[in-house]
């Protein structure tokens, strides 16, 4: 049972499992969208005393802050003892593409060209996942979700907005694929 | 006691984008190549299942743990913002591998240097704050 649960969970296990959460969310009188908790934290960091948009009561959305908290230590639980310490299974094709721009096929879960420590101390390396990390942060609040709030429960509640957003998600995101990255790694 | 619920839901969260290898670069990557099935089969998944219990609440009127009806908001109408912002959002996800609740999952997993990329998340939130009265929505 254990070997089964280490090995990569098929994808429509992992869907089923994030659509109970959704719903099990929803039974307990909240929704489903993680990127709010951005704005819950520069709330309660004080950006209410600068800026109007964080000038709410944050304590209602603890509950979110907990579910944050819990996902740190699932992904903690998951690389202690969940893990089977394969790299991920990514296809031929994209080791293959990724290689052409430096990036080696997988030995864990994340490529070290652009997550290790040596990484992260060069201008480059920090200035990849600092600006990524940014316009993810920008990019949600501006959407008005992330990909639970918009892709997750924004489509299964058939939203249009939700349908808009996600088409934007993909814009960017062949964007950075095809056209940016080959010049940024 | 009241939250130990949504820690229990968030550590499964974590427990199922670590273990479905959402949280990976690679997958991102792979998904925005359309290299394989895997990220679509999970959202698919998940919207399919999710679509159908959606319609089964407000065909029944069905009511959470309170008792109290379950309640869909429809969002304000627009294109620019979602559009737009969906593309910044999209630039931001295909090169840091990760949306906001993958983030803390790869932090948890022992990937620090993802705490970057989640504290950038926040800076750039609280810019959206600032300056959201003089772009367009």
């Amino acid at each position: 049972m254990l070997e089964f649960i280490q090995q990569p969970w098929t994808w429509w296990i992992s869907g089923t499992l994030i659509a109970a959460i959704m719903f099990l969310l929803l039974f307990f009188g909240q929704s489903f969208g993680f990127s709010a908790n951005l704005r819950t934290i520069c709330s309660a960091a004080g950006g209410g005393k600068f800026v109007k948009f964080f000038d709410f009561n944050w304590r209602s959305q603890l509950w979110n802050l907990v579910f944050l908290l819990g996902a740190i230590l699932g992904g903690f639980i998951a690389s202690q003892f969940l893990s089977n310490g394969e790299p991920v299974q990514i296809s031929q094709s994209t080791i293959a593409d990724l290689a052409k721009l430096g990036i080696a096929a997988p030995t864990s879960a994340q490529p070290d060209e652009l997550f290790s420590m040596q990484s992260l101390l060069t201008w480059k390396g920090f200035l990849i996942l600092a600006t990524g990390g940014l316009m993810v942060g920008f990019g949600s609040r501006y959407a008005g979700g992330c990909t639970s709030g918009h892709a997750i429960s924004g489509l299964s509640d058939l939203q249009v907005p939700s349908l808009i957003a996600v088409i934007g998600f993909f814009i960017g995101g062949l964007l950075m694929t095809f056209v940016l990255l080959p010049f940024i790694l | 006691m009241k939250f130990l619920k949504f820690l229990l839901l968030g550590t499964l969260f974590g427990i199922v984008m670590a273990k479905s290898e959402a949280f990976s670069w690679f997958r991102i990557q792979e998904m925005f190549r359309f290299q394989s099935f895997h990220m679509y089969g999970i959202i698919g998944t998940a919207v399919t299942l999710g679509a159908i219990g959606v319609a089964l609440i407000k065909r029944y009127s069905i009511r959470d743990a309170k008792g109290n009806p379950i309640t869909f908001f429809p969002k304000e109408r627009s294109v620019i913002r979602y559009l737009l912002g969906g593309t910044i959002f999209g630039l931001g996800w295909a090169l840091s591998g990760a949306c906001p609740g993958p983030m803390v999952v790869n932090i948890g997993y022992g990937y620090l240097a993802m705490g970057v990329v989640f504290l950038f998340a926040i800076i750039g939130t609280y810019l959206y704050g600032a300056i959201k009265d003089k772009i367009p929505h």
